[in-house]
């Protein structure tokens, strides 16, 4: 075979750049260029394509996966890498009352909406003092949070706005104890953050009044309400609190 | 975790990384992710063992894409335009070096058909006979929209208006 060719074929120099061509080819493409300045000019700045297009995408290999494309139905949820770690973390910070409640709560002895209540107050100390990350999906896409929330716990939902000095963050999507569920947040402008935890509630499709737990810091008033549960918790005074969440039950029943 | 789980991960950063290319805004992009990864797991069984798991992985993300941008007709900003409508004036940014902000302009600007091509090929890096199979076209079909979407990104990026552009056998 020849080591010149008489045209640059175009494949070959697509695949010059790729480094798709045997070494055979790859010579003679690089011979040509090295006398066709106008190839050798084109070739390159498709290689610089390349590394621009490496410099503005590849950040993205190294963010952290965001929970939501964790697979669905998680076999328990203390079994997830991330959420082990960060329930380990709220364990200490709460103290040793709700690990012995979670423990029940597994051996299927607590009240299922006290577990309730204690699942929102976990997630509320656990994602709170996040400085970064604390929510998935930020208030400025309110419309796709919605969207996809109320996708992923199977019925629409409604985000509440608290008013009265709290502004909505976003929200993300948790696992429940039987299936996905949503947490909200909210902050003031001192920082103080409120979250708004709602799970779908099959099985006691019904109305319930408010209810009250506290744990260590943590006041958590949760109700049902048609197919949601919702709880409302913070680390604020009892009245404080259920004022916010008689508001946010208003506005889910105008 | 079962192996499906463990097979799809691993995939999941580059499917997040090309998602992003083709859909710049993050939650959207990584719903393009989630609906990918929800129809692979749905479908694991039809994966046969030994091909190659993420040129079908891809696959399913393209034609996802692709259905979406065809439903988003409504939005025409998200629309790929016509090459032959293309003529627009870019200032010239030879002075940026790798002018990583204006590839995301550039981007934009190209038809749907080519920006793929010109990702799976630059940024992930697949042999062609792999990004054939990945959009269900010829070979053929993968080199010259490669040699079109490289050229019409280097005019771009040139800052020169786009030119009517000329056929690249």
């Amino acid at each position: 075979m020849n080591d010149t060719i008489k045209t640059l074929n175009e494949s070959d120099l697509q695949a010059y750049i790729d480094g798709q061509l045997d070494p055979l080819r790859h010579a003679q493409v690089e011979a040509w260029l090295a006398v066709h300045p106008d190839d050798a000019e084109r070739a390159s700045a498709y290689r610089q394509q390349n590394a621009a297009l490496h410099a503005l995408f590849d950040p993205v290999l190294s963010e952290a996966v965001p929970q939501r494309l964790a697979r669905p139905e998680p076999r328990s949820w203390l079994t997830l890498p991330q959420l082990r770690y960060a329930a380990v973390a709220a364990w200490l910070s709460i103290g040793g009352a709700l690990g012995w409640f979670m423990h029940g709560a597994q051996e299927g002895r607590a009240p299922a909406s006290m577990a309730f209540a204690h699942q929102a107050a976990l997630a509320h100390v656990v994602y709170t003092p996040e400085v970064r990350h604390p929510v998935e999906v930020g208030a400025d896409q309110e419309a796709h949070l919605t969207a996809w929330l109320s996708k992923r716990l199977g019925s629409p939902l409604k985000v509440p706005h608290l008013g009265t000095g709290y502004e909505l963050v976003g929200g993300r999507l948790l696992p429940g104890s039987d299936g996905p569920a949503a947490q909200f947040m909210y902050q003031d402008t001192h920082g103080q953050r409120l979250t708004l935890y709602v799970r779908t509630d099959k099985a006691e499709n019904q109305e319930t009044a408010f209810r009250y737990a506290r744990e260590e810091n943590v006041g958590v008033f949760y109700w049902i309400d048609g197919p949601f549960g919702y709880a409302l918790s913070g680390d604020v005074e009892k009245p404080e609190l259920l004022r916010v969440a008689q508001v946010v039950y208003q506005q889910l029943n105008p | 975790m079962n192996e499906a789980d463990r097979l799809i991960e691993e995939h999941i950063p580059r499917l997040r990384r090309y998602a992003r290319s083709l859909v710049w805004e993050r939650g959207r992009a990584d719903d393009l992710v989630q609906d990918t990864l929800e129809r692979a797991w749905g479908r694991f069984h039809m994966w046969r063992r030994g091909s190659d798991l993420r040129a079908w992985l891809f696959a399913i993300m393209h034609n996802i894409h692709a259905n979406n941008v065809r439903a988003d007709c409504a939005a025409p900003a998200q629309q790929p335009l016509d090459e032959d409508e293309l003529n627009i004036p870019v200032r010239a940014t030879q002075e940026d070096g790798l002018q990583v902000r204006d590839m995301q302009a550039a981007l934009d600007c190209l038809p749907v058909e080519q920006r793929e091509v010109l990702l799976l090929v630059g940024l992930e890096e697949m042999r062609y006979e792999e990004v054939a199979k990945v959009l269900s076209v010829p070979v053929g079909t993968v080199m010259s929209r490669l040699s079109r979407g490289r050229e019409h990104l280097r005019q771009i990026m040139a800052g020169k208006t786009i030119p009517a552009l000329r056929v690249v056998k």
